[in-house]
């Protein structure tokens, strides 16, 4: 007995119940005569991980500093699906509101530490600065939760109370890290996280960000042009240039059968 | 019950930097139950791994479509959303390729169990479930915490099966998976299989050496290639039987 037959298929998409944890739409942002990014949306699932490659300059970097709040966007919305900030457009709080989630929902961490990181607080100081900002003033608690973050991003307590520029460039990516998760934000948004450290740190790196994602179940958003990164550690890839999103889908997909031209080209320049 | 139901499956790959379209198949056709194994044959390059691949997304289909019976219902595999693809994936359909991914720092143990522990199973129960597999298909115990990176195609690929055969499934697809195995290694798949076919699992597979698994085997279907030069110009006339 066919069972299959006649029968309309769900439409989708349909399987995932759940909300998307991201829902980014028609986002725009220009700099002078530069469109930096043009009419991108997106959403992100809870737990997922969501990789971004293009070219230098093809906006990738834009669409997560938007996110972060930290560049004021000049069109679209964005919607963090938490209890707390249900159907408000982020893109349009105020300050106050925009410093809260900043700390409170989402962590970033930039390619270069310099943007992350004060380099004259100790390491450990770098990590409860996040905890200060939520008016803890427990030296102890401080202490612990600082602690307890750069744990978890695998860097060598014994070296907490050094200063950052004494780190190795591996070193000071994990306290970034310990810094962005302090609070247990939603979304980590992750900028070249592993471009310019040599292979093997690139590694201890990338486990510590797959063991992350596993085990807390964060939602990552991950910009890098190493797709074997991306294919490490995305479920699903958008590929932007010039400031659009050329294409979409599963990573392999991407990575096995690219569809644009552009696509194409840069699956094949990979060595 | 029919777990999928392919009608009119094509695939062409346009290369851009060729300015051309080259057809890997088209207008496929079949049906695949509960419980049965079909064996997808062909000569080298009539599109067999590009069929399981299309149905398992990791390439896109052209047309057609392949309805699938999920646990939420009748879904077409051809037109899902990415995301529910992924859920998919990582519930119930599975897909072996000839070759592992091993990732940094990650046993061989821990690549095993990963699937079963992504599922919420305990520590100790994926950890008992991953050791009895890895014996079974004959990987030895003092390589259990190394890391697959090094070890040798056919041990590599003994962590691949058991990675992936290790969850339930409600549809498996087998892209040449004995390729590289060694004789136990080949029998205690068999023994899996037959295993997998009594519980219901509908299997799909490429393999280079069919006999390996002939008497587990329902039906078949072979891809077939009339003309050699696949341009835009020329469609493949594939058979079906």
């Amino acid at each position: 007995m066919d069972t299959l037959n006649n029968v309309v298929p769900l439409a989708t998409p349909q399987l995932i119940t759940e909300m998307p944890l991201v829902h980014v739409q028609h986002l725009h942002k220009t700099y002078g005569r530069v469109r930096a990014v043009q009419d991108v949306s997106f959403d992100v699932y809870p737990g997922e991980v969501l990789g971004i490659v293009g070219e230098s300059g093809s906006g990738k970097s834009t669409v997560l500093r938007l996110l972060n709040l930290q560049e004021t966007a000049e069109g679209g919305t964005f919607n963090l699906n938490v209890p707390a900030l249900q159907g408000e457009n982020l893109l349009a709080c105020d300050r106050y509101r925009r410093r809260e989630v900043q700390t409170q929902h989402i962590g970033i961490v930039y390619q270069n530490p310099h943007l992350g990181l004060r380099m004259h607080y100790t390491s450990g100081g770098n990590v409860a600065e996040r905890l200060l900002i939520t008016g803890e003033r427990r030296f102890k608690t401080l202490r612990d939760v600082a602690e307890s973050s750069l744990a978890v991003s695998e860097f060598p307590l014994d070296r907490m109370d050094d200063l950052p520029m004494r780190l190795s460039g591996g070193m000071q990516q994990r306290v970034q890290l310990a810094k962005a998760i302090a609070l247990k934000p939603q979304l980590l948004l992750l900028d070249e996280p592993t471009t310019g450290l040599d292979v093997s740190v690139q590694a201890l790196v990338l486990d510590t960000l797959k063991r992350l994602q596993q085990e807390l179940t964060v939602t990552i958003l991950i910009v890098s042009h190493d797709l074997g990164v991306i294919r490490t550690l995305a479920d699903r890839v958008m590929v932007m240039r010039n400031g659009e999103v050329i294409e979409a889908g599963l990573t392999d997909q991407i990575l096995e059968d690219p569809q644009a031209e552009y696509t194409q080209q840069l699956v094949h320049a990979k060595l | 019950m029919n777990v999928l139901s392919v009608k009119n499956y094509s695939k062409r790959f346009f290369i851009h930097h060729l300015a051309r379209e080259i057809s890997a198949f088209a207008n496929l056709n079949f049906d695949l139950t509960a419980g049965q194994f079909l064996l997808v044959s062909g000569a080298n390059g009539v599109g067999k791994s590009t069929l399981l691949r299309c149905l398992y997304r990791s390439y896109r289909p052209t047309s057609g479509e392949a309805l699938y019976q999920s646990q939420y219902g009748v879904v077409d595999l051809a037109s899902l959303a990415d995301v529910d693809m992924a859920l998919l994936r990582k519930q119930e359909i599975g897909f072996v390729t000839q070759f592992l991914r091993p990732r940094p720092r990650i046993t061989a143990l821990q690549l095993v169990s990963e699937p079963l522990l992504l599922q919420g199973v305990s520590a100790e129960v994926a950890q008992e479930r991953a050791e009895s597999l890895l014996e079974s298909f004959g990987l030895k115990s003092d390589l259990w915490h190394a890391y697959p990176t090094t070890f040798s195609g056919g041990e590599q690929q003994k962590v691949n099966l058991a990675r992936a055969l290790i969850r339930p499934h409600r549809l498996l697809l087998l892209d040449e998976p004995t390729a590289s195995l060694d004789v136990q290694a080949r029998a205690s798949l068999h023994r899996e299989l037959a295993r997998l076919k009594t519980e219901g699992v509908a299997i799909m597979g490429v393999f280079h050496h069919p006999e390996d698994v002939q008497d587990l085997l329902d039906d078949s279907i072979e891809l077939v290639l009339e003309s050699i030069d696949r341009g835009i110009e020329h469609d493949p006339n594939l058979l079906v039987k």
